[in-house]
């Protein structure tokens, strides 16, 4: 590893080398874990000054020795064995949407699942861990799935052209078959079981217009057929069937106002018979299957019940009034998407309402059902009959219901489960049934609830519960945990001296390498289970937090940084559709209150902050959540959209942060609405800017406020706002693609930077400093669409209180998608280069020249500098850019930088890459001023020689050989130690850990041996005894001479 | 070996989908634009079978143009994607344990079957589209087997033994030395005052 440069002396009086990461002054800083190397260079002290040896010899060796100590540290680095010691993964799969069971032999009994964050996966029946997973492309979003053959998943993706066979044991991908099609249609997937041909199933596959049939052994196409071209109108295809013991497929559609059915041979694809009636008042929303030659629609008004029988090719219809059946339903019903025999389900407004044929002609109501209620399709459980499951939701309990579908009056089974309150309405059900011991029929049913976790019910309990909300994480934020008080027990860590020494000593052993596997094993028990990362309270090095983190379901979890467990969960009643708000969707969480200095024993709350709808136009939600308890305080239903929050840097008395919202149509709002915030809010009025980007319009704009609202003045929290600058991109060269500024609570230590030959240059450090690249508009695209020569990427980087563009730089032939990120003095941005076809990132430095003659010690000493001087945006600021850019491997999904509590610890890059790793690159290896030879004074400093690509060393992943599936984001917390920064990666899966980019200078490592240290110390105070005597010896035998 | 050498040999099958699938020339023409990419991945240890992948690879992911596109390997290390338009594309390999340098493709719309495909990270062009992994990749530090050395190494043992040196081998130097030297350096500690820890610590006493 490179890290020859990384330690120096303080080179000159005013100024603190930060950049090399650990100089002595860091190394003071660390005051509370001093005690290593002041333990033994003092313990040598006192042993050698005993031996009254030279002191100068002495400090020297001790110098000698701290810096050997840091050197002989691990690197950030780790062992195989340190896995799980810091780290934690958890593996999630979204929101269930079809469901295989797997249960026929004996074995491992599994279920085969898909969800709507494009996974399949393979899951445990018994404990629902998951066997295998994959995730599919952002665009292949899986239609249909089934098993077949016994042993292969299929699935039918990317809008039904796509099919695939997993091998079901490890999912291993078997085979794949491009279906071709022309027009979108319905996606529609049957494996046909009982079709013996050469011991083969059949899949029937309906994609674009095409109805296929593919063996399930290699995937070959058998046939295709063109539905789409058997008519000359646009066919919708509604469902595709093939009756059991049948060389018949069937297939209907609706044509305008035209009922289509079809009948293929399965062997062969022929088209055997095919009729057409027409409707007069044409066809609208589901579809319901009733038998496999009725189905039920609504008419166009949606107000009747068509019935539809084509038994043989002869299409009868029967028109139903609604409320002729439903005596008492008002508005739009709809029918339920069901698979039953003889029952389907209708909507109401306020209630489910179950309809039965009956002589194949009529229609009768079997049951209304008012309370939340969902059912499951029709499973045949053995010969001839068929059972579904129907929950509802009663009170805090919901009760499960089994039904033979010929039968309604009774039950094969009931239950009643207590839910938590927290997971919301069940939304979907599936069953499975087994052989009890006893001969008997016994029921399973998997079922999705509101915040997208999946549970397993048996016998009435809950088998397993999967937490899979957490698969879709919108926003993060951190939260610290409360104090340890007095009083409060703590939870015994060193339970007595002998057990301490134990395990030290079980430790030291294995340091030694003298454990046996036996030793092994408890040592990594013991180093794993350590109770102390798992604490509710505060720890000394801010370890230990809480991770806020908001689902797409509307669910706030609260995980402990410790071992992630959920601390805490809550479904956000604001969050949760309702009459008023029909489609809830949450946006993002900021810290509400963060009570340190005034309101000590207040908790700490978030803002969440959401809309009723998907555009920006949707009036807000905001919601206040309590981070101890985890219960909502408050919600307010706003009357004005939310465009944009900005959280103000001013707290009121009890700590609560000012927010300002600021709506669709340019007015701001403040929030919270009081006359507190107000008058704080008031005096700070002229000093608050910010800007907006409108990507599509290619416009940066520049705000500010103005004065109270016009339109509303009784409303004195609302502000109308002017426009103090625009930059508008010509959008026939120009587009938008990536913005980036720095983060808001990011620390500096120190603006100079001392370069060689104890030089000092100042960092240009603003706040206000805004990333912005831009490409040509075809480069919008995805590589390969496009030729070098028309594609080309700008940046700027644009102070955002006056508009004013600091640098602008072109780099042509290349293209995006643009990640960047801010931080400091600098910018990292990462692109894709066409003229060379490989990833590209450039880092751009800023420096401040008007600070640049603040070298002389001797004009500081009189007061001659510029140093206290306000950094101003007015000011025309002198900067200077350094750039330089290198090859980079991989694409990168997301990219973040290391935070540190006082900025003095140098930075890493965290890259999170197309392989779903996170990549701790240093920031080092983006120095634009990295040459081909540095002089002997650069190398000292540490600049590395110039390299044309980025290292990518397989150490340095944080990631180590864990993936995060499906990388979405990177969140860096600053512990309380200087060192170390929290790392949480979520995607799909959750990875939580620590890294210390200069190395833990500040603590001692997990894998320090006390023991050791002690046995050195007895062994020293031993030895000076002895020595003692021996010269106490030796003098008297001087003496005697 | 030799035969499985030869097997594996298989050239990149890079066609016009309708000339995949003749049945489809009839239907359409304009909706098929795009042409198919097959290739395949080849780990060197996977043994004399060579057609089996190892376990670890099987999770293996290819990515079409950043994510445009995601494929998966078959038993036998094959892979495709279909419908991609005419353009120079881009492939990387997304396995735990390897790493794979991302490989440049050109699909060229006028001379339909020629493809031309090059590793980007070394410039070395491929004749057939067969992606083997650069190089294994170690996720983690190797401990050292203990030896005595490295426990001189670790500070205890470099603190006891410079103890040792200066106990055993300073007396010698001691007596070598020139008294008269050694007067004049402890005349000249005594005028500089004895230094201690915190001098040594330049912020020490500052903070």
């Amino acid at each position: 590893m490179v890290y020859s440069g990384d330690r120096r002396l303080p080179s000159s009086e005013f100024s603190q080398p930060s950049e090399a990461g650990i100089s002595y002054v860091d190394f003071v800083y660390s005051y509370s874990q001093l005690f290593r190397s002041l333990s033994l260079s003092l313990s040598l002290s006192l042993s050698l000054s005993l031996l009254s040896i030279d002191m100068a010899v002495m400090l020297r060796l001790s110098v000698l020795l701290t810096l050997l100590l840091f050197s002989l540290n691990p690197s950030s680095a780790l062992y195989e064995d340190q896995v799980g010691l810091m780290d934690w993964h958890q593996q999630y799969i979204g929101k269930v949407k079809h469901v295989v069971f797997h249960t026929q032999k004996a074995g491992r009994k599994r279920v085969v699942v898909s969800t709507e964050e494009n996974v399949i996966a393979s899951l445990d029946l018994r404990r629902g861990e998951i066997f295998w997973r994959h995730l599919l492309g952002a665009n292949d979003t899986i239609d249909e799935m089934d098993i077949a053959l016994g042993k292969y998943v299929i699935t039918l993706s990317s809008v039904g052209t796509i099919l695939r066979a997993w091998n079901l044991p490890d999912g291993q991908m078997v085979w794949e078959s491009f279906l071709q099609g022309s027009k979108p249609s319905k996606k529609f997937l049957s494996v046909m079981m009982n079709f013996k041909m050469d011991k083969d199933n059949i899949l029937f596959a309906l994609g674009k217009g095409c109805l296929h049939a593919v063996s399930s052994i290699d995937g070959e196409v058998l046939w295709r057929k063109d539905l789409s071209e058997l008519t000359t109108e646009s066919l919708e295809i509604q469902r595709v069937f093939h009756p059991v013991d049948s060389d018949i497929i069937y297939a209907v559609g609706f044509a305008d106002s035209d009922f289509h059915t079809f009948q293929f041979n399965a062997k062969t694809g022929e088209l055997l018979k095919h009729s057409v009636a027409a409707f007069l008042g044409g066809f609208s929303g589901e579809i319901s299957f009733v038998s496999d030659d009725i189905l039920v629609t609504l008419d166009a008004t949606g107000s009747h019940l068509v019935l539809i029988s084509y038994q043989d090719g002869e299409i009868n219809f029967q028109k139903t009034h609604i409320s002729d059946l439903v005596p008492a339903s008002s508005g739009v019903a709809r029918i339920l998407p069901t698979k039953l025999t003889g029952i389907f389900a209708l909507k109401t407004d306020s209630s489910v309402v179950f309809l039965r044929l009956i002589d194949g002609n009529k229609l009768e109501v079997v049951e209304k059902i008012n309370n939340p209620t969902s059912f499951s399709d029709a499973l045949s459980y053995s010969e001839g009959q068929k059972a579904f499951a129907l929950i509802q939701h009663v009170g805090s309990r919901i009760q499960l219901t089994l039904k033979l579908d010929n039968d309604w009056n009774s039950n094969l089974l009931e239950e009643s489960i207590e839910m938590d309150p927290q997971k919301g309405l069940v939304q979907k059900v599936f069953i499975n049934n087994y052989i009890r011991t006893d001969r008997s029929y016994g029921f399973r049913a998997l079922i999705v609830l509101e915040d997208h976790s999946l549970m397993l019910l048996q016998q009435g309990e809950i088998v397993w519960s999967r937490e899979d909300g957490l698969a879709s994480i919108i926003d993060v934020t951190t939260a610290e945990l409360p104090l340890e008080k007095e009083g409060v027990s703590v939870a015994k860590v060193e339970h007595n001296l002998f057990e301490w020494l134990k395990g030290h000593i079980l430790k030291l052993k294995g340091t030694l390498m003298l454990a046996s596997p036996g030793d092994i094993a408890a040592i990594q028990a013991m180093r794993l289970k350590s109770s102390e990362k798992s604490k509710m309270t505060r720890d000394h090095n801010g370890f230990r937090k809480l991770l806020i983190v908001l689902t797409r379901a509307g669910k706030i979890f609260a995980l402990h940084t410790g071992d992630g467990r959920v601390v805490w969960s809550l479904l956000l009643p604001s969050l949760r559709g309702s009459e008023a708000c029909q489609y809830p969707t949450g946006i993002s969480i900021y810290q509400w209150q963060v009570p340190h200095h005034h309101a000590m024993n207040e908790n700490p709350s978030i803002l969440v902050v959401g809309r009723c709808g998907l555009g920006s136009d949707a009036p807000g939600v905001l919601s206040f959540v309590d981070l101890y308890t985890g219960k909502e305080l408050s919600s307010l239903s706003l009357a004005h959209s939310i465009a944009q929050v900005i959280p103000l840097p001013f707290t009121d008395s009890t700590e609560q942060r000012l927010h300002l919202l600021i709506d669709a149509g340019g007015h701001a709002h403040l929030y919270p609405r009081t006359s507190e915030a107000l008058k704080i809010f008031e005096s700070e009025l002229p000093n608050i800017y910010w800007y907006s980007v409108e990507a599509e319009k290619d416009i940066i704009r520049g705000h500010a406020l103005h004065s109270n609202c016009i339109l509303d003045e009784t409303d004195e929290y609302c502000f109308s706002t002017r426009d103090l600058w625009s930059i508008v991109f010509p959008s026939e060269s120009e587009k938008i693609i990536s913005t980036a500024t720095r983060k808001l609570n990011e620390v500096v230590h120190t603006q100079a930077k001392v370069i060689e030959d104890q030089d000092v240059t100042f960092k240009y450090i603003s706040r206000n400093l805004l990333f912005v690249a831009t490409v040509a508009p075809k480069g919008d695209s995805a590589i390969g669409s496009l030729t070098p020569e028309e594609s080309w990427l700008v940046v700027y980087l644009i102070d955002t209180i006056t508009g004013r563009i600091l640098h602008r730089m072109t780099h042509l032939g290349s293209q995006g998608p643009v990640q960047a990120v801010i931080s400091e003095n600098w910018v990292v941005y990462h692109y894709f280069n066409l003229r060379a076809h490989r990833f590209e990132m450039s880092v751009i430095e800023i420096y401040d020249q008007s600070r640049a003659d603040n070298k002389d010690v001797w004009k500081i000493l009189l007061g001659k500098h510029n140093l206290t001087s306000p950094v101003s945006s007015y000011s025309r600021p002198e900067v200077v850019m350094k750039s330089q850019s290198y090859f980079f491997t991989h694409s990168v999904k997301t990219m973040s930088v290391t935070s540190t509590a006082k900025g003095i610890t140098s930075k890493q890059l965290l890259i999170g890459t197309i392989g779903d790793q996170v990549l701790a690159l240093d920031k080092r290896y983006l120095d634009p001023r990295r040459s081909i030879n540095p002089t002997q004074a650069e190398k000292e400093e540490g600049i590395l020689p110039l390299t044309d690509s980025l290292p990518i060393i397989p150490q340095s992943y944080v990631t180590h050989s864990l993936q995060v599936e499906g990388l979405r984001g990177i969140l860096t917390v600053p512990a309380k130690l200087e060192s170390t920064t929290l790392v949480f990666a979520y995607g799909m899966d959750l990875f939580f850990t620590r890294i210390a980019p200069s190395r833990t200078y500040d603590s001692l490592t997990e894998d320090f041996s006390y023991a050791l240290l002690l046995i050195t110390i007895v062994a020293l105070i031993a030895a000076i005894f002895v020595t003692w005597v021996l010269s106490e010896k030796k003098e008297l035998r001087e003496k005697w001479r | 070996m030799e035969r499985s050498k030869q097997l594996t040999c298989i050239s990149i099958l890079l066609h016009l989908c309708f000339c995949l699938l003749p049945s489809t020339i009839a239907i359409t023409s304009g909706s098929t634009e795009g042409y198919t990419i097959s290739g395949r991945v080849k780990v060197e240890s996977m043994g004399a079978k060579g057609f089996s992948l190892p376990a670890k690879i099987s999770n293996a992911k290819i990515i079409l143009n950043g994510g445009q596109k995601v494929s998966f390997l078959r038993p036998d290390g094959y892979f495709s994607f279909y419908n991609v338009p005419a353009g120079t594309h881009l492939i990387e390999v997304a396995a735990i344990g390897y790493f794979f340098s991302p490989v440049r493709v050109d699909v060229s719309a006028r001379n339909p079957g020629k493809v031309q495909a090059a590793l980007t990270e070394n410039r070395r062009s491929l004749s057939e589209l067969v992606l083997e992994p650069l190089r294994e990749e170690q996720y983690f530090e190797i401990r050292e087997p203990f030896s005595v050395l490295s426990l001189i190494k670790s500070p205890m043992g470099l603190m006891v033994g410079f103890m040792l040196i200066v106990v055993f081998l300073m007396p010698k130097l001691m007596e070598n030395m020139d008294p008269e030297e050694i007067k004049r350096a402890q005349e000249e500690m005594r005028t500089q005052g004895v230094p201690s820890i915190a001098n040594l610590l330049p912020g020490a006493g500052r903070s």
